[in-house]
């Protein structure tokens, strides 16, 4: 179940969080939405394991990249966003899980809803998508505190421009771009209401971001007429640098 | 910050596939998980997950009654499920 990753490439995505990409020789493969475990042992002995999710859509490479955020009292983010090297080895666990997980059979409306680094598996759905010629039709609402802080900007705004595009809605949180017409706060119910998939599409919803947010986002849904066994969540929380 | 005290400091039972995998054979959180003190059947990715104690703890998303705890010390790890009445799991996963 553990296997042996090797940096192959790093990329600054925001100040503050950074694209691994790894070559895993015995990758099993994944499915978009999953995670890893990634496990960092000390010369003492002492070992540390926190989970990330998956960025990158399935390849035939054996490839994987995480998106990791550097939480400032970190036991593991401070190493991976600014210390692991091109050329190190990450010992990581899986792919896990299978309830966050959006599968290409799948034809039925996406709603993502992302809150911060919880882009991270919804990217990886938005690629997969891309990756297999997927039309389901999908729509993301990122709320982001910042544009600086937007992860896979340029990447999200080719498939948001194509064909069979996946509609996308920043909202941000603490400062807007000039002339953007929703000033700065938090997603609202009204938000939801307006650019989400409307209930009578019976569209999957996939929510990740902090406890809080989720929280929020899944009363605006509920709100707004989405049934509670369509909606998804994962959360991140201060309990670790999940995500 | 709401004065409830679980709020807000739990993740998804998804969270605990990962050190739950080292256990199961099948991925136990698309489970559906009978709760013990309610009976709600959720799956157990929806349920609650605090990490913050020794080990990991999951709760019932309906009624906050303890489902699982696991715990890995000296060793060895301890496993309790009493909170769950039945764990329906999906064969075609076998």
């Amino acid at each position: 179940m553990w296997h042996l990753g090797t940096v192959i490439a790093l990329h600054d995505e925001t100040a503050t969080a950074r694209t691994i990409t790894l070559e895993v020789s015995d990758w099993p493969g994944h499915i978009a939405g999953q995670h890893v475990d990634v496990r960092l042992t000390a010369s003492d002995g002492y070992s540390a394991v926190r989970s990330y999710s998956i960025a990158s859509a399935p390849n035939s490479e054996r490839r994987v990249e995480l998106t990791v955020e550097r939480l400032p009292d970190g036991e593991v983010s401070p190493y991976l966003t600014q210390e692991v090297a091109i050329g190190d080895s990450l010992e990581m666990r899986g792919p896990i899980g299978g309830w966050f997980v959006w599968r290409t059979q799948q034809t039925e409306p996406i709603q993502l809803v992302a809150g911060g680094s919880g882009i991270v598996p919804l990217m990886a759905m938005i690629r997969t998508r891309a990756s297999t010629g997927s039309t389901a039709p999908f729509r993301l609402l990122y709320s982001v505190r910042e544009p600086g802080a937007v992860f896979y900007r340029d990447d999200l705004l080719a498939l948001s421009n194509r064909d069979n595009k996946v509609s996308l809605t920043y909202a941000y949180t603490r400062v807007a771009p000039k002339d953007w017409p929703r000033p700065p706060r938090r997603i609202d119910a009204a938000l939801i209401a307006d650019v989400t998939w409307p209930s009578n599409l019976a569209a999957i919803c996939y929510v990740c971001g902090p406890t809080p947010f989720v929280e929020n986002a899944v009363g605006f849904l509920s709100a707004s007429g989405n049934t509670s066994d369509k909606i998804r969540t994962e959360r991140f929380g201060p309990t670790g640098d999940r995500k | 910050m709401n004065s409830h005290p679980y709020d807000y400091d739990y993740l998804d039972g998804n969270a605990a596939s990962g050190e739950l995998s080292a256990i199961f054979a099948m991925d136990v959180t698309i489970a559906e998980a009978q709760c013990a003190h309610c009976g709600a059947t959720k799956r157990f990715a929806e349920a609650h997950l605090y990490m913050q104690a020794p080990g990991v703890v999951a709760r019932c998303a309906v009624c906050e009654h303890v489902l699982l705890r696991f715990v890995k010390a000296r060793q060895r790890a301890f496993l309790d499920l009493s909170g769950m009445t039945c764990l329906i799991l999906e064969t075609s996963q076998l």
